[in-house]
């Protein structure tokens, strides 16, 4: 799970990180009165999950309040890739006179929590780690023992802190490294970690990307979860326990397991198809979840088909077969189904399946082919 | 012969007496796996599995009793990252994870202790290891396999059934059939199993099922590369699935394009390996790189 802008800074705030005075606005009111607040020049700064926001207008500095109220009207205005902007972070504006780049990340080829840290900051930090990979430092730290001083030291030397700084330096790594582990982060950078003109380190952005399968451990983290960026569908879904993720085609799919998942997904493609949606019923999934399952499918008008796939391991065919029929029974709007299910209790699937007169399909391919050949034919 | 689980696996089920424990101990013993113990801390000195099979408190009382050694773990995810210390601990070889949900920070400090002590680990969130004739530890169904040449390993679980599926239909059989697991931090990597089936003179062909996301699949095509000389097939999952949700900076800096469809088709491509399109091209596959 992905938190906002001001959400990080929160967290790391907690950790002992400079971050700057700031305040959330959602109105052209609140933006005034949340500058006035914070007094002289502000940077009004558009809070979404997408980059490249600065690019697409969504920061802008007011010298006064009534000028952050205009941009806050401005920038409220805007859709940044997708996503209509509806938070407001209010910040002091500030004098930099340098910018770095300071992450932690969850890195699965290391197995380790990985330090990324780089003296060029900014948003062109890919394109140098790419022509200049020496300009980059990749620091993977000791599984069990974690930020250790002399990882500190090493991060401090490669970017150049000024002796000054140094101690300030090693207390923002730490911070950011606690505040990694304390949350069950999957990533959390600073981006640009910035020298003011007055000489203090200072986090002008950052970002936390939170480990889903650890939220239940950090329900003060889950209660930052920014539903407004989230499709409603896939609000449902995870509320229901399966994993969802709308596409724009018309055969929707509902599958056990993400690999099968995928390359049913694949084969609906393969056959002259297009893929509705990528959808994950998990392991052991009964009744109630396929219900689920089909009203998220059929919420999206473009679908004109169902695809569904099950192999039993964990899930058992019949009680899913038990599941469709019901669900199907109980359904406001009914396209074609064809349903194929494989694997523990497959037998007992297949009866209840017949009995019910939909349309079953023995392999993968041929099931691909029918729901392409019942949504209309190929696309 | 096979690779990891074979006849002289003497089997432990962690959180035997759960239900998918209960329903998946029987589908093992079914199969003819030697299950010789479970453990569910409390309900010691009792039997399950209409009494076929002794529960024990601990893992520690559960080796020392029935020489147990090999572990199916089905312990929700909260107690997972214990059990499977618990397990390295008393002295068990190989454990197998089928839990899925571990937070990744957890196997981070698990994988370490599991490496000093020599203890293999398939998973966490993996369906484990089947061969056929001989021993399944996990949730494979049974009924799929028939013995034979063809080795595989896969990252899905449910896609690792379709593929178990077409060789069985197509008339090959497996050797062992081994589910890695698709968690960022899992005890086996694509490249150590295809290593163990590359020395196992029973297996004969090497297919491999992958997906999108992280590095594994380029590692192992490099591997392949320079070592192995039995036909391979693989497929990867994910060719029509949206690009991922992008992971900052770093996780562009540290992925460096590996992780697309393409980027690991072209991979295994390079290294000659067959690539199907579905799961029910890759016998044919087989066949054509020599496989009788």
């Amino acid at each position: 799970m992905k938190l906002q802008e001001y959400r990080s800074k929160e967290i790391l705030a907690r950790y002992g990180i400079p971050v700057q005075a700031g305040l959330v606005a959602t109105d052209a009111d609140s933006a005034r009165e949340a500058a006035r607040r914070i007094g002289g020049r502000v940077a009004v700064k558009a809070q979404v999950l997408v980059g490249g926001r600065g690019k697409a207008g969504g920061i802008k500095l007011a010298a006064s309040a009534d000028e952050a109220a205009e941009l806050a009207t401005q920038i409220l205005g805007l859709t940044i890739k997708g996503v209509p902007v509806r938070t407001l972070l209010i910040e002091s504006a500030v004098e930099i006179t340098t910018e770095m780049y300071l992450g932690l990340i969850l890195d699965r080829a290391a197995r380790a929590i990985t330090i990324i840290a780089s003296a060029e900051g900014g948003i062109d930090i890919e394109a140098t780690a790419r022509t200049r990979p020496d300009a980059v430092l990749r620091l993977p730290l000791h599984p069990l023992l974690g930020l250790q001083r002399f990882n500190v030291r090493r991060v401090s030397f490669f970017l150049g802190i000024p002796e000054p700084l140094r101690a300030p330096f090693a207390s923002v790594l730490d911070g950011l490294y606690r505040a990694f582990v304390a949350v069950d982060a999957d990533l959390a950078e600073i981006n640009p970690l910035v020298v003011t003109a007055a000489g203090n380190l200072l986090a002008l952005d950052a970002k936390i990307v939170v480990d889903d399968s650890a939220l239940t451990r950090h329900p003060d983290v889950e209660a930052m979860r920014d539903l407004n960026e989230e499709d409603p569908a896939e609000i449902a879904a995870r509320d229901a326990g399966i994993n969802f993720i709308k596409l724009d085609g018309s055969i929707g799919c509902m599958v056990n397991g993400a690999g099968l998942a995928m390359a049913t997904m694949d084969l609906v493609k393969l056959a002259g198809g297009e893929p509705a949606n990528f959808l994950d019923i998990g392991g052991g999934a009964k009744a109630d979840r396929v219900a689920a399952a089909f009203q998220i499918i059929l919420a999206d008008p473009k679908v004109r088909a169902i695809l569904v796939n099950i192999f039993g391991g964990i899930t058992r065919g019949d009680e899913v077969a038990h599941g469709i029929v019901e669900a199907r029974a109980r359904l406001e709007r009914d396209v074609p189904m064809v349903v194929r299910i494989e694997g523990t209790n497959a037998d007992e699937a297949a009866a209840i399946l017949r009995e019910a007169r939909l349309i079953t399909a023995d392999s993968l391919d041929e099931a691909a082919a029918l729901a392409v050949a019942a949504a209309g034919g190929a696309t | 012969m096979s690779v990891l689980v074979n006849a002289d696996t003497r089997l432990l089920v962690q959180g035997i007496t759960g239900r998918e424990g209960d329903f998946h101990s029987r589908a093992m013993l079914e199969f003819g796996t030697r299950l010789v113990a479970g453990v569910t801390p409390g309900k010691g000195g009792q039997t399950t599995i209409d009494g076929r099979v002794p529960v024990f408190n601990t893992v520690f009382d559960a080796v020392r009793q029935t020489g147990a050694n090999t572990s199916c773990i089905f312990v929700p995810a909260a107690g997972a990252p214990d059990a499977i210390l618990e397990a390295a601990d008393a002295g068990i070889s190989l454990i197998v994870c089928i839990t899925e949900g571990i937070p990744a920070l957890d196997m981070l400090r698990v994988r370490p202790v599991l490496d000093a002590a020599g203890v293999r680990l398939i998973g966490p969130n993996c369906p484990g290891a089947t061969s056929p004739g001989q021993a399944k530890v996990g949730i494979i169904p049974g009924h799929i396999h028939r013995p034979g040449p063809v080795g595989l390993v896969s990252r899905s679980g449910t896609l690792t059934y379709e593929v178990v599926q077409a060789l069985t239909d197509a008339g090959l059989g497996q050797s062992t059939c081994v589910g890695i697991g698709g968690d960022p931090i899992v005890g086996t990597s694509f490249t150590d199993v295809i290593e163990l089936l590359n020395r196992d003179p029973a297996t004969e062909a090497i297919v491999m099922i992958g997906e999108i996301g992280g590095d594994e699949e380029e590692r192992a095509a490099a591997f392949c590369a320079a070592s192995v000389r039995k036909p391979m097939a693989a497929f990867v999952a994910g060719r029509t699935a949206p690009p991922g949700r992008r992971m900052g900076h770093a996780g562009a800096i540290i992925s460096g394009g590996a992780g697309t469809a393409e980027s690991k088709r072209a991979a295994l491509e390079a290294a000659g390996i067959r690539l199907a399109d579905s799961p029910s091209q890759i016998p044919a596959l087989l066949r054509a790189g020599g496989l009788a």
